[in-house]
């Protein structure tokens, strides 16, 4: 068991990720005091949210120069915060700012870190991390020998605390000094700004080389838009041009775990399937009733999927209307 | 300009993982340059062919690390170096970006690329932890890179967003997909290759001992996820298979 606890409070189009409650809920599983940081500009009001989930306390580090993410800023106010408070670990969210900031922090600090855990315990007397290997084709328990324990945790994998409205904790602000950044973000193009983000959706629909082209991969987005999912892609219908590369799932390409994963003209090759198949619910779509995918899928359909989505859309639709 | 790259020795995307003993079976597998590192190696050609200077692949691994080495210079490469990693008996990430780093030090680049993550560790640490180590900037899953003097205009994939950063060098890159289409080796490149230069090296010619680089973290457990069997194909017209599909999902699996 670790006795302090810090967890990176993340921050996203002025809202507070998901992720980081779960990692709230990860930390509790290990540590007997938990402290939520905050970094950034004007993120103070965020601490009540981190306390209700579990968080003791709140430590906010702001700054003119934390406005907006940069990996050097973030890294620096982090390194102050663990300075003060000295923790036996510190829990970020395995996403794009927790992949840039924690390898940092680690290489400052000469500390070990664990990178995209989906489980942790207490056995042996030490804490053990589970964490996919091979894009999720294998796992390994990973424990930290010495010093500080980091870790970055995958989204959809720790189920969040209950909000505990009654609950409050001393939330404290610190001066942090941040050194002119030499990295500057010219202009960010959100492409996915309004649409659920694929790491952390419940439920993902994507396509392969099946939807045949740019305009048949338009009936995915409908099927995802009207679930409240987030749209994926096998690397065929990536490398055909139908979409995005950074919609790719797979084993080069983001790996998933939604609760419902809905795979369209999607063969189900192995590099693909590594990335999908912890998803906790699996339905596949495809003409071919020997495709690979049926073979770990829970539900199928064998059929044209011109056919078959435009009446799961309605179908759906009916449903979440009633 | 100075360009290096790092690159990694990886298990094949096709190979099934096999488990025994404790230990990923890797006797019969086939091994491949990390996916993620091919956009490394062309990028890095590329920025040779427009602003000249050479190529350097680095990789830190066991010998059989050679062939991949080879690959990287057939594909235009200049030169290659091995680190012998089989005094360190057990490494991680800190490890590999200590001994990389402590490579690199009095190389003075001007840029190094590496794969945004491994294929098979998928940790995505070892750029960012390099660039920290050397004291340099970084910029992680990138899809274009612009190089002017002194100066990169870097496009970065950020969950999908496309974020526009402005650095300066010496830099590090981690490479994400859509940043080009890397070559295949053509059969002269191939022949070259074999001529090119490639240098082997044991921590002791990088004044590493191997307490320096001792793992922060180890391995307790190496498992295969359950197997996933197959679920239930839906049967009947397709009307029936849709509502029957809705039903289940709401009822059976309640996922919506």
């Amino acid at each position: 068991m670790a006795n302090k606890v810090l967890v990176f409070g993340e921050v996203r189009e002025d809202e507070l990720r998901n992720v980081s409650l779960e990692a709230l809920s990860a930390a509790k599983s290990f540590a007997n005091e938990i402290v939520g940081v905050l970094v950034g500009k004007d993120v103070k009001r965020f601490s009540e949210e981190l306390i209700q989930h579990g968080a003791d306390r709140v430590v906010v580090a702001e700054h003119p120069n934390l406005a907006t993410f940069t990996p050097e800023g973030y890294k620096q106010a982090l390194l102050q915060v663990i300075e003060q408070e000295n923790p036996d670990g510190v829990v970020l969210g395995h996403t794009s700012i927790g992949r840039d900031v924690a390898p940092r922090v680690a290489a400052k600090l000469q500390a070990g870190l664990v990178s995209d855990v989906t489980k942790i315990e207490v056995a042996d007397g030490e804490v053990q991390f589970t964490r996919p290997i091979y894009a999720g084709k294998a796992f390994e328990k990973r424990v930290v020998r010495e010093g500080l324990t980091l870790v970055t945790i995958r989204p959809n994998n720790f189920a969040v605390l209950e909000k505990d409205t009654a609950k409050s904790g001393e939330v404290e602000s610190v001066a942090v000094e941040i050194t002119d950044l030499q990295t500057i973000i010219k202009d960010v193009v959100r492409k996915t700004s309004g649409k659920v983000d694929l790491s952390e959706a419940k439920i993902v629909v994507s396509g392969g080389r099946g939807v045949k082209s740019a305009e048949g991969f338009k009936i995915i987005e409908e099927l995802a838009d009207v679930l409240g999912g987030a749209v994926g892609a096998s690397r065929g219908a990536c490398d055909a041009g139908f979409c995005d590369y950074a919609l790719q799932i797979g084993q080069t390409g983001k790996v998933v775990t939604p609760d419902l994963y809905i795979a369209v003209g999607i063969s189900g090759a192995i590099q693909h399937v590594a990335g999908m198949s912890n998803s906790k619910v699996i339905v596949a779509i495809n003409k071919d009733p020997e495709a690979q995918i049926f073979n770990i899928a829970d539900y199928g359909i064998v059929g044209d999927l011109f056919e078959v989505v435009p009446r799961l859309i309605e179908e759906f639709k009916a449903v979440t209307v009633s | 300009m100075n360009i290096f790259v790092l690159l990694k020795r990886t298990f094949d995307t096709e190979e099934k993982i096999v488990v025994n003993n404790g230990n990923i079976v890797d006797d019969e597998a086939e091994f491949v340059v990390n996916p993620y590192d091919e956009y490394a190696i062309e990028e890095a050609i590329k920025i040779r062919d427009e602003h000249g200077g050479e190529v350097t692949v680095v990789s830190l691994g066991d010998e059989d690390g050679e062939k991949e080495l080879r690959t990287a210079l057939a594909m235009g490469a200049d030169k290659a170096v091995l680190i012998n990693d089989e005094d360190i008996e057990e490494s991680d990430q800190f490890t590999t970006a200590t001994v990389l780093a402590t490579f690199l030090k009095d190389k003075n680049p001007d840029i190094i690329l590496a794969g945004n993550m491994a294929v098979d560790g998928g940790s995505g640490q070892i750029g960012p932890r390099v660039a920290e180590e050397l004291g340099i900037n970084a910029v992680t899953t990138i899809t274009k890179l612009t190089i002017d003097g002194e100066k990169a205009t870097v496009e970065r994939d950020v969950e999908g967003d496309v974020e526009t950063v402005e650095v300066s060098l010496p830099l590090l890159v981690t490479c994400q997909q859509g940043l080009n289409e890397p070559r295949y080796p053509s059969l002269p490149g191939i022949m070259k290759a074999k001529k090119k230069p490639l240098e082997e090296l044991e921590l002791d010619d990088l004044d590493l001992d191997e307490d320096e680089v001792q793992a922060k973290t180890s391995v307790v457990e190496v498992f295969l996820p359950e197997k996933k069997t197959a679920g239930k194909i839906l049967e009947g017209e397709l009307d029936q298979q849709v509502s029957e599909l809705v039903s289940l999902l709401r009822t059976e699996a309640k996922v919506i």
